[in-house]
């Protein structure tokens, strides 16, 4: 089977990009924690930029930040995965309807609350006809892109380029609301202190995280992408086998992975399946966390793959992300496993390119 | 043997609650367009496609559990699914069964209900988490037990034809050996307001290619089918195959649809590729129009750049339906395979005069001929067009 590169990176998050290197982790008090702002009108036209909501500016600017990276003008796919879609634009116009009890609306936040406006805007930015997909399964959002992305490579001879990526944002009313179905932390929980929290819930943010995968190696490749696999709903005990058994398609065992990285979201209610793979599959194994640098929301194992890229590349990893003492000088294989309320489990395998 | 093979389908829609009821309203030309009854709007003197069956029919039909948070899409979705089991001689799924489903807005329509109630009432919060689409694809995958591959596409009003061609390559790369594909959409207020705030509904029903069109009529539906890759057919009955399918991007504008038909073309010229055949082994294509202006010239220019001056015979079935959204590109793979299994062409409704950029003529009068090859067409907003073609089982 051909080989998969990851060839250009970008993430935008509650933390800077530059955060292996000089910059302090940022810390917040709040329980709905927003992105960084960037430098957008570098990139995207201020008066397109005046309309575009989080989701789309961020989702925009990060793919074309990963398409520089990657030296890549248009690639020959876009794939988007979004859990909550254009929420903000969502909650506008629902709440333009009900307060005007369907009156004279406005189209602007309507046409513009469709899931795959990020990837239609993309496409119309970078003039890309090519094939365009947005997938929102809950946490399993990025890991449907990112299989896409798999069987793109595999049954299209064409493809030598695939933009994918994971992106969501906030919104005022439906985010509150996820405090009043108990998703949120009740109580006011530091990013920093998040794993170690005893309650239920967690702290939801905004992120995008995109990538170009490529058929061929480059200079600037950072690592290989092997697998993808979605589990819709698993018991605890049973997270470990199911792990197992991906890993054996791809003719590999537990004892070959390196480095796991975890979405441990400090939910008092569901961190036990990681808890799981913590104590037996993956007891002797180094094991890293990310929620606590970036919140929780359904697309944020996509910042997962933009950390494990990352690694890979540097051969290094921060002491900050780690969940127990172990090193590892040259990560050969990492899995990321995520899951969101004991649901949409993802396993997204990566390996080094020495090998 | 060429293609994934579709070995059941199921579908509701305002004609039809089961595949002969739909079949009996193609063949007689009637309509399901009508003003809304169980959806609570302002807006009741637009026609839509309304299916009778209130919320709470459909609780009791299905039996489901009144705590859980089932949204209309949902219940129409495992409505469908359960009618795709009575079609086939199928009493369940097996556990490695996959399921990918395409909407638009989900469960939107509890979130309109209950918007200003979430903060009084916790009872209504198990909505909460309802408004988001893929957990309307776990509900249904709940309740038919499949804990697998569940995942959920949402590009707007061609969600259902892209959840189809996923469907096809993870079975044609071995990834699943059986996926449910299809897609769900109900009528909301939000996008009735929506598309009445983009003035594209019409007054009255609707009219596709036609020279005096003005706007579309939304609908709701359900309509799954299964695939199954070829070592598990058995002894099923192959309805068709799913030969050739495209996907593309207009690259024009969010919502509108390109002057030369760029998207569709492209979808519909990698469709054929796919299949291998040229334009004039297609016998019949179900098109999107919808009845806009704009879509149904895009689309027509589109046909006259793909196929010269052979344009196969077309129709759109949106005429009966309205416009289903999301499960629109589902609800119309299920018209096709209808076409391939009855030898005939269901017609276009309140056509007249043809549009005089294209001089195009639909179908008009149901067509009992040789259907070997059809090929659908399914576009949406974010410029995302999808064609697929279904081939007659060799």
């Amino acid at each position: 089977m051909s080989r998969i590169y990851i060839n250009g990176i970008a993430s935008i998050s509650p933390q800077s990009e530059d955060i292996f290197e000089t910059e302090p982790l940022k810390e917040y008090q709040d329980n709905i924690i927003p992105a960084l702002n960037q430098d957008y009108k570098s990139m995207i036209n201020p008066m397109l930029l005046r309309r575009m909501s989080a989701a789309v500016k961020m989702g925009l600017f990060s793919s074309k930040k990963a398409l520089l990276d990657a030296k890549i003008d248009i690639p020959d796919s876009i794939l988007v995965g979004t859990g909550q879609g254009c929420l903000k634009d969502t909650e506008n116009f629902m709440v333009s309807m009900l307060n005007s009890e369907e009156g004279l609306l406005r189209p602007t936040s309507f046409i513009q609350s469709t899931h795959n406006t990020v990837g239609g805007q993309i496409a119309l930015d970078l003039k890309c006809t090519g094939y365009n997909m947005t997938y929102t399964q809950n946490s399993a959002s990025f890991e449907s892109a990112l299989l896409d992305s798999i069987l793109q490579f595999k049954s299209e001879t064409e493809i030598q380029n695939v933009l994918v990526g994971g992106v969501d944002e906030t919104s005022p009313a439906f985010t509150g609301f996820q405090k009043l179905d108990g998703q949120l932390k009740q109580e006011p929980v530091r990013n920093t202190d998040l794993l170690a929290s005893k309650t239920s819930g967690s702290i939801f943010s905004e992120t995008s995280s995109f990538f170009i995968l490529g058929s061929e190696e480059s200079e600037n490749s950072y690592a290989e992408l092997v697998d993808v696999e979605i589990i819709n709903s698993t018991e605890v005990q049973n997270i470990g086998k199911r792990t197992e058994q991906f890993l054996q398609t791809n003719n590999l065992s537990s004892s070959d992975i390196d480095v796991v990285i975890l979405g441990n979201n400090g939910d008092s209610r569901y961190d036990s399946y990681y808890h799981e793979l913590r104590e037996k599959l993956f007891a002797g194994k180094v094991q890293l966390a990310f929620k606590h640098l970036v919140g929780e929301n359904n697309s944020v194992s996509a910042y997962a793959f933009w950390l494990a890229s990352k690694i890979m590349k540097e051969k290094r990893i921060p002491d900050f992300i780690k969940l127990n003492d172990l090193n590892c000088k040259e990560p050969r294989k990492i899995l990321i496993y995520n899951q969101y309320l004991g649901k949409n489990h993802g396993l997204i395998l990566l390996k080094n390119l020495d090998l | 043997m060429k293609g994934v093979a579709v070995t059941g389908v199921g579908i509701i829609s305002s004609i039809g609650k089961d595949l002969e009821e739909t079949r009996h309203s193609l063949l007689k030309g009637k309509s399901g367009i009508g003003f809304p009854q169980n959806l609570k709007t302002r807006h009741n003197n637009l026609p839509v496609g309304e299916i009778a069956l209130s919320n709470s029919e459909l609780n009791a039909l299905l039996k489901l559990n009144p705590k859980s948070a089932y949204t209309r899409a949902t219940m129409l979705g495992i409505y469908a699914v359960n009618q795709l089991l009575d079609n086939t001689d199928l009493k369940n799924f097996s556990s490695d069964t996959g399921i990918i489903s395409g909407t638009s807005v989900g469960g939107i329509d509890m979130t309109e209900r209950y918007f200003k109630d979430f903060e009084k009432d916790p009872e209504k919060r198990k909505f909460i988490q309802a408004q988001h689409p893929g957990f309307s694809t776990e509900m249904i995958a709940e309740y038919f037990g499949l804990k697998n591959f569940v995942s959920t596409i949402s590009t707007a009003c061609s969600s259902s034809a892209n959840a189809i061609m996923m469907g096809a390559r993870m079975i044609e790369s071995g990834k699943l050996k059986r996926v449910i594909v299809g897609g769900s959409d109900c009528l909301t207020k939000f996008t009735l307001n929506g598309f009445n705030s983009l003035m594209i509904l019409s007054g009255n029903e609707c009219r596709p290619f036609d020279e005096n069109r003005n706007g579309l009529n939304l609908g709701e539906a359900a309509a799954f089918i299964l695939l199954e890759a070829d070592d598990c057919i058995g002894g099923k009955e192959v309805l068709g195959r799913l030969t050739g399918y495209g996907n593309a991007n207009d690259a024009f504008h969010q919502t509108a649809s390109s002057e030369n038909g760029e998207g569709a073309f492209l979808a519909i010229s990698k469709a054929l590729k796919k299949a291998g055949i040229s334009g004039n082994e297609v016998d019949y294509i179900n098109a999107h129009g919808t009845g806009t202006k704009n879509n149904d010239l895009s689309e027509s220019i589109a046909f006259r750049r793909v196929f010269g001056d052979e344009i196969p015979a077309f129709s759109s079935t949106k005429s009966f339906t309205g416009h289903t959204l999301g499960a629109a590109g589902a609800a119309e793979a299920v018209f096709s395979l209808l076409c391939i299994r009855e030898q005939e062409i269901f017609p276009n409704l309140n056509f007249s005069t043809a549009m005089k950029e294209t001089g195009l003529n639909p179908v008009t009068e149901v067509q009992k001929v040789k259907i070997d090859t059809v090929l659908s067409n399914s576009f949406g907003f974010g410029g995302n067009c999808t064609s697929l073609i279904f081939q007659k089982d060799e």
